[in-house]
């Protein structure tokens, strides 16, 4: 199963706040234990949402509001993409990481990705197709 | 939080720090296999304990301290099974004192893996101890991997232990000998597992997904752990872009869908980039390609490829000319002929699947016969590719691999004259 996993943004991340060098040390050890358990697919981190963008859609409208964006805690800081047997193993996983923001408060968001048999059976090709003509025409009749 | 939950708790830390416990233990009293049965007492002892008493703050230490506590006991009470093994402990430095949870677990793995790919070890008992060792897997989740017993896998791995003392192969990092002699054995192993679960030899379901991530994760460990071996690069490279189409590999009824018809879309993308990065690495550290930087370029060549007709059949081709010098196996003839066909014509490939028909070892291949049946398809011998396909599906172990071949035995027109313009099926 394939989970991603999020360390949630904090006022100094947002603040673009780098990292002490013993947490870097830390974080850089704790992912050579994910690649080396076979686990870790992929793993960036993010500059603060003052780099960033939002592309808003209103119907056929779109506009780009420029960050920062206040809810620091619903922004994301960094990502992992794991491949583990349980989501219990991606918690384990995650309760071995130092913490990321050197003692003070933080969170790390664990996300299932989904897979193929949560679609189930009943999704032949025929009906995935149907599906997607029935979103389009709702879409014309919203637009 | 309930019973269950904390059971698969158990089992989540179980799974990252089997390694490490036995590794730990396995240095205390010498052999793996007394070393395996102590961390499964101590397993045993939290899946009792846990949902009783809660998890502990640091189940990983609770599960290292009660296992070294019965290797302790053990060693103590000096019931030692027979003498070798007591000698055997002597003779392991610091049989008491090495407590050293420092010791990094790379290394451990490292062992435990060429251990349990040992070649005293016979070949079956390989794979279950592997996955048993390495993945942490339990002995039931093995035999449903395999379609087996729970009986026939323990007795395997029992059996295995057993060789494994009888030998007092040691607990030891392999010397870089070692390693260069028995790598190839133990990407055997890896590539075995990988392949049950890409195409499974029995069974109703084509796809055993669980099994190829297990070897997947063997693969990258094995890749970061002898990151100057071309071939575990290459094997790395080779699972990860296999796996990148076991999306696209079967239809929503479970039957498999050949390489020319999947929809490629549907290609894990994030596993090719992966596969295509350690193809370059492995490619980086080859002096001459192994069979497993060879077939991770093939498999390359597919993925690069946003159709069939835009794949480099002529490039397909010689790479399978290649890997014959190191594996002259009839499969990858086959694989050939069918490469070459789709670079020069059905003709050409035919000429090559002919002589294949010869060779004893593909006697009963349905793969051959389905293979010779595309070909006189594409080249409008419908009589004789209904028989070719009929056969394959008789030949098929596979449920799910036999009707696609009996549809197209179907679907053949009698005394047809007119070439049918498909693309050639590719078997693979």
């Amino acid at each position: 199963m394939r989970f991603m996993v999020m360390v949630k943004a904090n006022k100094s991340s947002e603040a673009g706040v780098m990292p002490t060098e013993k947490l870097l040390a830390a974080m850089g050890a704790f992912n050579e234990e994910l690649v080396k358990a076979g686990i870790m697919l992929a793993g960036e981190g993010l500059k603060p949402s003052s780099a960033g963008v939002r592309v808003k859609f209103n119907g056929a409208k779109r506009s780009v509001v420029d960050g920062p964006f206040t809810e620091t805690k619903e922004l994301v800081a960094g990502f992992w993409i794991w491949q583990v047997k349980s989501l219990e193993e991606a918690i384990e996983w995650v309760k071995r990481c130092p913490n990321p923001f050197d003692g003070g408060e933080s969170e790390i968001e664990i996300r299932p990705f989904f897979e193929a048999e949560d679609f189930g059976k009943e999704l032949t090709p025929e009906l995935r197709e149907q599906e997607a003509r029935l979103r389009d025409e709702m879409a014309k009749n919203q637009g | 939080m309930g019973a269950t939950d904390i059971q698969r708790t158990v089992s989540a830390v179980w799974r990252i720090e089997s390694a490490r416990l036995v590794g730990a233990v396995a240095r205390m009293v010498g052999g793996v296999g007394m070393a395996e049965e102590f961390a499964q007492d101590a397993l045993l002892a939290a899946m009792e304990q846990w949902p009783r008493d809660g998890i502990p703050d640091n189940p990983a230490a609770w599960l290292m301290t009660a296992a070294k506590r019965r290797a302790i006991d053990h060693l103590r009470r000096g019931d030692l099974i027979d003498r070798k093994h007591a000698e055997f402990a002597r003779h392991t430095p610091d049989a008491h004192h090495d407590a050293d949870n420092d010791t990094p677990v790379d290394d451990d793995r490292l062992r435990l893996i060429f251990i349990a790919c040992h070649p005293v070890v016979p070949a079956e008992g390989r794979i279950a101890l592997t996955l048993r060792l390495l993945g942490g897997l339990t002995t039931q989740e093995i035999a449903r991997a395999f379609l087996s017993t729970e009986s026939t896998i323990a007795q395997r791995i029992v059996r295995a232990k057993k060789t494994l003392a009888d030998a007092h192969v040691p607990f030891e990092a392999p010397s870089s000998d070692a390693i260069a002699e028995r790598l190839p054995a133990v990407l055997e192993v890896v590539y075995l597992i990988f392949n049950e679960g890409y195409s499974a030899t029995a069974g109703s379901q084509l796809l055993r997904p669980e099994l190829c991530e297990e070897a997947l994760r063997l693969g990258r460990t094995l890749a970061q752990l002898l990151p100057h071996k071309a071939e575990v690069s290459g094997l790395a490279a080779l699972m990860e872009l296999q796996a990148s189409r076991l999306r696209a590999r079967v239809d929503a009824s479970g039957a498999p869908v050949l390489l020319a018809d999947q929809d490629r879309s549907r290609w894990d993308r994030l596993l090719i980039r992966r596969g295509l990065i350690a193809l370059a690495r492995a490619l980086r550290l080859s002096t001459q390609r192994g069979r497993y930087v060879l077939q991770a370029e093939i498999a390359a060549c597919h993925a690069r490829s946003l159709s069939v007709d835009a794949t480099d059949w002529r490039r397909v081709a010689e790479l399978y000319w290649e890997l014959l010098d190191i594996d002259p196996s009839p499969v990858v003839e086959l694989n050939r002929a069918m490469a070459v066909a789709m670079a020069y014509g059905a003709e050409a490939g035919l000429v090559i699947v002919d002589h294949l028909r010869g060779e004893p070892a593909l006697q009963d291949y349905a793969l051959l016969a389905g293979a010779r049946g595309d070909l006189l398809e594409r080249l409008g011998r419908h009589d004789e590719a209904r028989t070719e396909f009929e056969r394959a599906g008789a030949l098929s172990s596979n449920e799910k691999e036999r009707e696609p071949m009996l549809a197209r035995a179907r679907k053949q027109p009698a005394n047809a004259l007119v070439a049918s313009n498909r693309s050639a099926r590719i078997p693979q």
